[in-house]
């Protein structure tokens, strides 16, 4: 870490607006313009790796919150954080350590376990393989047969900690071989954008969940027991040093809810997510000319104006459910802005994703005349619908969890 | 160093019964070949083995790799991998090389003529039905005028050596032949595993397949484009072959666009980007014809882009390969193809076929069912090695099975003598052994036509087998090409 500065923050010399760690003197790269189709995969791959991340240390910090016997309901939190209590109840009756566990990782019969993100990461970024590096692909291709490999028996209690750690850090060598490797032009900033769009959603549904299930009564606040969950919080966000630095004397739930949510140099919290998105945004509407980013940005501008324009107190006086319902809004309508902008769907696609199995056909005889080809090759259809509607239905689908 | 007796260790008790191009080919005294020899018999066979575990687990980690789907499972396999290299040598490369682009040129030239006037057919060089009846002749290409004449951008000639180590030409592929992805990729592995097999050699390189085939790209473009958009246009992340889609696109440096990347205005193509559509000049297509365009073709194909011909023809962009050729590479017109060098370019064929007989024609349907034991038999629709018999293979009641169908439908078949294809040593599970190789170079042509050195050399991992393609054990090797 490096040396203290003298107003306590994390690293304030890096909150200038979106310069500082990005140069904005450098010349932008010109090359031809992105395919949409890259765009939009690139953004939901981005958000796919975030949301491996977050999943693994939300469920990580809920196992040993539990284990230290200070949580009695920490697992169907986890469920309610992620909104899935339909699919969940279908599948179990009780959530505990071994149903939730199962559910968000090994559950493939739903699209938000890890097992099935990290698939649809991986679809994603086949699509890319001609835009990103080999590095990157070679990572998610490695990563998704790792996690396709688990069993129940990797993922019991006792060795949930160890999996959820190895789940973060490959999600974070991910980025670090996304930042060392993939190239500098509109791609990359599609993949910021998807990567603290997704961000600044999965910190408003932790303490919009957290908020509510750890605060059901006054009598609660400040007693032992609330300390110890609400640094738990902290601790899922990677963000329990760093509040202490900022606030080394108290840990009251307004405190860190306001540190979660307007904190300006935590990099996890809503304030700092937005302004990456904001600054994704603006890239390319400055470097690359593209004006479709206007409406964006409005709309950016008035999400982070409220919440410059307000204390912590106030928005919880006003209601922080409310508050973080209609950021979540918000964002998914940012999410379609860009859509909109830079993806618009085909208008003569929309029909046919409906009528795939009449078009499976299609697809195996196409493969038949390419094994002309190196002769290998069996195939079926089911190929079809996923290679039309794929990661895009599946990513909207998501979306509106 | 005598043909007859190989280097020992490693390679002591080598099987060379069959022409094995390494250890008794054509020139004996080649001190490249001799080198090779030696440095290959000093190896330690645990060693191999554990480099060619490392070469396996790394082209599936890196996701060199095709996809077989069954049921809604995708499984992702590599192509198997034999880390020996298989040479040719300056000499041998010379002949392949011109052969190729021989047999390229008359393709094209053929093809120009049967879509113009015809006169091959006027000078009863080869049966009319054959051609204007054949499934791949498309009526539509009547009289458009491609540019350059080139209507073969890429083309892969499958070739094999006889038991006297003769090169001679299996089939054409002229449509969309894949495969080259593996010719580079194949090289990269094979230095980096082993390294001390290659050392000091001059190879002739592999690199600039890419480059190449942009030029091409950009030579069919439309003229007065200043700086063409190529595009590569691939059915999407579910076809077996996208590892190439996307190798040769990065190669290239150009995007791998989806049919539905892909708008026709104005006769006009276009490709949707996120600062809205953008012109597109040439497309390098990995799709059928079938599939290309819904107003011509399949009314009912995803896959391909709506008034991508009509743009086409009013010469708006390049499409390579260019439509209708699967009618140069029929197995059926294949018989014909010395004639057809002969009387396109009046040269005699420096790439000779295999022995070919027809069996929708009487003379050779009778020979055919009176040698089934002793010929290979396949059907001239079917493609990687399925529905063909091997007659001395046969058991006698697939012999009287196959003989049934043959004569139920005798125009779906030709039929060639057994070829007993050369062998290349090949690292196999207690030894090195002898295993049968093809070759399929690849030639790209623009305003020329070049190959690259080299090709697909593709493997039968199995004792004794013939079949080559990978859904039949088969898998591939570097091929090296002595400069």
């Amino acid at each position: 870490m490096s040396a203290p500065n003298g107003s306590g923050g994390l690293a304030n010399g890096s909150n200038g607006g979106g310069s500082g760690r990005y140069p904005d003197e450098m010349e932008p790269i010109r090359s031809s313009d992105l395919l949409s189709r890259y765009a939009e995969s690139t953004v939901w791959l981005a958000r796919y790796m975030e949301r491996i991340e977050n999943l693994a240390r939300v469920l990580d910090v809920t196992e040993t919150f539990v284990r230290t016997g200070t949580g009695r309901d920490g697992w169907a939190s986890v469920v309610q954080i992620n909104a899935d209590d339909e699919p969940f109840r279908a599948r179990h009756a009780v959530a505990d350590a071994a149903s939730v566990t199962e559910f968000y990782v090994l559950d493939t019969g739903h699209g938000n376990s890890i097992a099935s993100i990290v698939n649809m990461a991986r679809e994603n970024a086949r699509t890319l393989r001609p835009l990103i590096s080999t590095e990157m692909w070679t990572h998610i291709n490695v990563f998704h047969n790792w996690i396709r490999r688990l069993g129940p028996n990797d993922v019991r209690p006792s060795h949930l900690s160890a999996l959820c750690a190895r789940v973060k850090q490959e999600c974070q060598t991910h980025y670090g071989i996304t930042e060392g490797t993939f190239y500098r032009d509109q791609g990359w900033y599609f993949y910021m954008i998807g990567k603290y769009l997704e961000r600044a959603d999965q910190i408003t549904r932790l303490v919009d969940i957290k908020y509510h299930t750890l605060l059901p009564e006054e009598a609660g606040i400040g007693s032992e027991v609330d300390v110890s969950q609400w640094s738990a919080v902290l601790r899922a966000a990677a963000g329990y040093h760093a509040f202490r630095r900022t606030m080394p004397r108290v840990l009251r739930p307004k405190d860190v809810a306001g540190f979660l949510l307007l904190n300006n140099a935590f990099p996890r919290s809503l304030a700092l997510t937005l302004r990456q998105v904001y600054w994704a945004v603006g890239q390319l509407r400055t470097d690359y000319g593209l004006r479709r980013s206007g409406m964006i940005l409005e709309r950016l501008d008035e999400l982070r104006a409220s919440l410059l324009d307000q204390t912590i107190e106030q928005i919880i006086v006003r209601g922080l459910h409310e508050f973080l319902d209609w950021v979540q809004l918000e964002l998914r309508q940012i999410q379609e802005g860009i859509a909109s902008a830079f993806w618009p769907p085909p208008p003569e696609l929309v029909l046919p994703e409906q009528a795939v199995d009449g078009g499976a056909s299609t697809l195996a005889q196409s493969q038949g005349g390419m094994s002309q080809t190196m002769g290998s090759m069996t195939q079926t259809l089911g190929g079809m619908t996923q290679s039309l509607g794929g990661p895009r239905s599946s990513g909207n689908t998501q979306d509106q969890s | 160093m005598s043909s007859e007796a190989p280097t020992g260790g490693l390679l002591e008790g080598y099987d060379c019964t069959a022409f094995c191009e390494l250890m008794n080919g054509l020139e004996p005294d080649n001190p490249d070949l001799a080198l090779i020899r030696e440095r290959l018999s000093r190896m330690d066979l645990a060693e191999l083995g554990r480099r060619a575990a490392t070469a396996e687990a790394e082209l599936y980690n890196l996701g060199i790799t095709f996809t077989v789907y069954s049921d809604r499972n995708a499984i992702d396999r590599i192509l198997p991998f034999d880390l020996i290299p298989r040479v040719l040598t300056a000499r041998e490369w010379d002949i392949i090389e011109r052969g190729v682009v021989q047999r390229v040129t008359a393709i094209n030239a053929f093809l120009w003529d049967i879509y113009h006037d015809q006169k091959i057919l006027a000078d009863g060089i080869l049966p009319r039905a054959l051609v204007v009846g054949n499934s791949n002749f498309r009526p539509e290409m009547m009289g458009l005028d491609v540019p350059l004449g080139v209507y073969v951008h890429v083309n892969g000639t499958d070739i094999v050596r006889d038991g006297e180590g003769r090169f001679l030409v299996l089939e054409d592929n002229a449509r969309t032949p894949s495969g080259v992805s593996y010719v580079i990729e194949n090289r990269h592995m094979t230095l980096r595993v082993l390294p001390d097999l290659a050392s000091g050699f001059r190879l002739r390189g592999v690199e600039d397949y890419g480059v190449r085939l942009r030029q091409a790209l950009v030579d069919a473009s439309p003229a007065g484009v200043l700086d063409p958009q190529v595009v590569l246009l691939s059915p999407g992340i579910y076809n077996s072959a996208y590892f190439e889609h996307v190798f040769l696109a990065r190669e290239m440096g150009v995007p791998l666009v989806e049919g539905r990347d892909l708008i026709v205005e104005n006769r006009r193509v276009y490709m949707r980007t996120i600062a809205g559509l953008r012109p597109v000049h040439a497309i390098y297509r990995r799709l059928n014809d079938d599939f290309l365009d819904p107003d011509v073709f399949r009314p009912d194909s995803q896959l391909g882009v709506r008034g991508l011909i009509d743009a086409w023809r009013a010469g708006n962009v390049a499409i390579a390969n260019a439509v209708g050729t699967g009618v140069a590479d029929d197995k059926a017109i294949y018989a014909y193809m010395p004639r057809i060098i002969r009387y396109y370019l009046d040269q005699d064929p420096i790439l000779h076929n295999v022995d070919t007989r027809i069996c929708a024609e009487p003379d050779g349907l009778q020979y055919t069912l009176d040698h089934l034991a002793e010929l290979v038999v396949k059907p001239v629709g079917e493609s990687g090695g399925y529905g063909l018999i091997i007659g001395p293979h046969a058991s006698k009641s697939e012999l009287a099975e196959f003989r049934a169908k043959l004569l139920a439908d005798p125009a779906n078949y030709i039929s060639q003598p057994v070829i007993s294809l050369s062998t290349c040593p090949t690292l196999c599970e207690t030894a090195i052994e002898p295993r049968h190789v093809d070759l399929r170079p690849f030639a790209v042509t623009g305003r020329s036509t070049w190959v690259l050195p080299g090709g697909l050399s593709r493997v039968a991992l199995r004792r004794n087998s013939l079949v080559v393609n990978s859904s039949q054990g088969g898998g591939s090797k570097d091929t090296w090409v002595l400069a």
